[in-house]
């Protein structure tokens, strides 16, 4: 197997215990990539980042060029930073706002710079304490050092940026009720149309919203140049990306990974990236891109990790994260701890979310439990069909936002890999894995 | 008499001052009310209300929406273990039950002596550590039995004391207001402001 080895970009400054500080982040070309924005047009900025194709790392996937293309045009705009990171399994954002901060903070600016707004803020997780307090002195030292704020280095650009705690509920990472939340409301998403926030989001206004990572990337691409960040990578998927490794394998952690010249398998398994799974246990399955994605088998190991060849084989790579469950994983329970989760988070707004999820989760809980009918399977899937007609990938939506239509990924892959562990459930009057 | 301090008040006005829309603080003013408290009081939600300028119901309903916001009292030190996926593929049930009864509480309890309130977490994004653990919303990551227990005995005796703050407290850093430099629009009626248009 081949690991390559591409350029680090988001990642660069990870060996340096001081990742954080203003200090380090100068000594090791920070701030020169606003420094080299402010010498071009906006449009300029954003024509780099167009020819990036950079797409979006908080889960859609969709190019952030063309997002800052669709931003309305009016006097007043915004830009908000969505680190609520709550899918779980992913844990790629947390890294980056503690680790380099600085480097997200000089990305809002370009951002910012390219698409024209004097006010951003970042939403970051409440969870975050840490990294609630390293964006916050990042800020405050790219204040005072002059990149951020009134005249950016010298220039006649102008901006001001907010750091804003949120306060502990995944769907306020749903970019429309994070305006919500923003906005000082329950985190409840707004429909769209018409509420697309490059047309009316917060406080009414256009609005981008933008995951961490994503803008991260924005000080190496106008530094470097959109052409290189897209030489990297394949297709649509350019450049390089993290992937949130977890579960059962040796070494779990957050991996810069280029995109498409690397496999599941690489992932799992390479020495220096997984490194494989413990004990020497089989492979029993993956969730490729946050608990919203449909699972893959063994099979699908040798796949590449880019967004469309993932999307092609029915799944999708979502927030970059990467589970691993090997053969001693009781598929059942996995699926009813997903739902769960789902359950716990709907913000009930949906009929089909708020009691499908309910629903959903005490069947599975009895089938884990022993309590369990034969039937039961069909009405899980009836269950899940109410929510997401047809059940199909990617998913029909019925509701609101897509966490609904995310509740069946797990259930119907469950059912579809390991029908025979949910009948031996029901058989034996419990778990066969104990 | 006021119930929020003066220093209190004072860093929420300022908060309130970073927004276009006073509104805008109510969380980050809840997250204030609590590091002076520990919990939401009646009082403090009062006096939230009165700074972004609504009924005291309304910021109630607000935070009741939010995990992190406690309208009970809670323990000086909020413990949160994830079991969600990744960490339950490592051993986060056994680690729950392990903390429930060293603990001698369930879920969702706090103990009698007011020092601890054991909360069962959804994914706070450490996975690669699993079985994850928060206390007072800072990590602790890769936990067995045993080195739950010798955390337990760290935060009781205040070993721990300049690591983990007090509940409540998220940015120990001063929250810079900037230079407000952006054009802020005054007051907008609602969210529901413009005409809709394709995206
Ligand atoms: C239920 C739900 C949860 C989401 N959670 C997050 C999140 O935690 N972080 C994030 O960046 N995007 C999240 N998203 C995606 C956002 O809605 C949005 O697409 C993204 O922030 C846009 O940024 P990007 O284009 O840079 O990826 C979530 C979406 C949904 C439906
Ligand atoms: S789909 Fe679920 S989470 Fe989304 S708006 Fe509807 S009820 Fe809320
Ligand atoms: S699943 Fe436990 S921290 Fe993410």
């Amino acid at each position: 197997m081949t690991i390559t080895e591409p350029p680090r970009i988001v990642t660069s400054r990870l060996g340096y215990e001081d990742s954080h500080t203003l200090e380090r982040y100068l000594a090791t070309g920070g701030y020169e990539g606003l420094r080299k924005a402010l010498t071009m047009t906006p449009e300029q900025v954003a024509a780099e980042v167009d020819a990036a194709s950079l797409l979006g790392r908080g889960g859609a996937g969709f190019p952030a060029g063309r997002k800052w293309s669709m931003l309305r045009k009016a006097p007043t705009t915004y830009l908000v930073v969505n680190g609520d990171e709550s899918e779980p399994a992913t844990f790629k954002d947390h890294m980056l706002v503690e680790r380099d901060p600085h480097q997200l903070v000089e990305g809002v600016v370009i951002a910012a710079y390219a698409l024209g707004v004097a006010q951003a803020f970042i939403y970051l997780r409440g969870e975050f304490a840490l990294g609630l307090e390293r964006v916050q002195a990042a800020l405050n030292d790219a204040y005072d050092h002059g990149a951020v704020g009134r005249g950016i280095f010298g220039s006649d650009f102008s901006v001001d940026v907010v750091v804003h705690p949120g306060a502990g509920a995944y769907i306020c990472g749903e970019e429309t009720a994070l305006i919500e939340s923003l906005e000082g409301k329950r985190g409840f998403p707004r429909i769209k149309p018409p509420y697309f926030p490059a047309v009316i989001g917060l406080y009414g206004e256009p609005t981008v919203v933008n995951n961490v990572e994503t803008l991260s990337n924005l000080p190496w691409i106008v530094r470097n140049g959109g052409s290189a960040f897209a030489a990297l990578g394949e297709g649509r998927s350019a450049g390089t990306r993290l992937f949130a490794l977890s579960g059962h394998v040796r070494n779990p952690g957050v991996y810069e990974i280029e995109m498409v010249k690397t496999t599941f398998r690489d992932l799992i398994y390479a020495p220096v990236l997984g490194a494989g799974i413990p004990g020497g246990r089989d492979l029993k399955a993956i969730i490729p891109g946050g608990v919203s994605a449909p699972w893959f088998g063994p099979e699908h190991l040798d796949l590449p990790l880019g967004q469309d060849e993932v999307a092609a084989a029915g799944s999708m790579l979502g927030s970059g994260s990467v589970v691993v469950m090997d053969d001693s994983t009781c598929a059942v329970r996995a699926a009813w701890r997903v739902t769960r989760f789902f359950w716990r988070e709907s913000c009930g707004q949906c009929t089909p979310c708020r009691e499908g999820s309910g629903w959903l989760e005490k069947i599975l809980r009895r089938i884990e439990d022993g309590a369990g009918r034969e039937d039961d399977l069909d009405l899980l899937m009836d269950a899940c069909d109410n929510i997401s007609p047809g059940v199909a990938w990617p998913p029909q939506q019925t509701t609101i936002c897509v966490l609904g239509p995310s509740i069946p990924s797990s259930i119907a892959s469950a059912i579809r890999m390991f029908r025979d562990e949910f009948l031996l459930h029901v058989k034996e009057g419990g778990c066969p894995h104990g | 008499m006021a119930h929020l301090s003066e220093e209190t008040t004072a860093r929420a006005r300022e908060l309130v001052g970073l927004y276009p829309h006073r509104r805008s603080a109510l969380i980050p003013l809840c997250h204030l009310a609590q590091e002076q408290d520990g919990w939401l009081r009646p009082e403090a939600i009062e006096e939230i209300a009165a700074l972004v300028g609504l009924t005291p119901a309304e910021v109630l309903a607000t935070a009741t929406f939010y995990d992190m916001l406690h309208t009970e009292p809670v323990g000086t030190y909020m413990i949160s273990i994830c079991t969600n996926i990744a960490c339950m593929l490592r051993g986060a049930d056994d680690l729950l039950s392990h903390a429930e009864e060293s603990l001698g509480v369930a879920a969702g309890g706090t103990t009698t002596d007011g020092m601890f309130t054991l909360e069962e977490a959804e994914c706070v994004a450490d996975c690669g550590r699993a079985p994850c653990v928060q206390v007072n919303h800072r990590f602790f990551g890769g936990l067995t039995a045993d080195s739950f227990d010798t955390l337990v005995e760290d935060l009781r005796s205040g070993r721990l004391a300049a690591d983990v703050p007090p509940h409540g407290t998220l940015i120990r850093v001063r929250r810079n207001g900037g230079l407000r430099v952006g054009t802020s629009t005054g007051e907008v009626a609602s969210s529901t402001a413009t005409e809709a248009g394709e995206a």
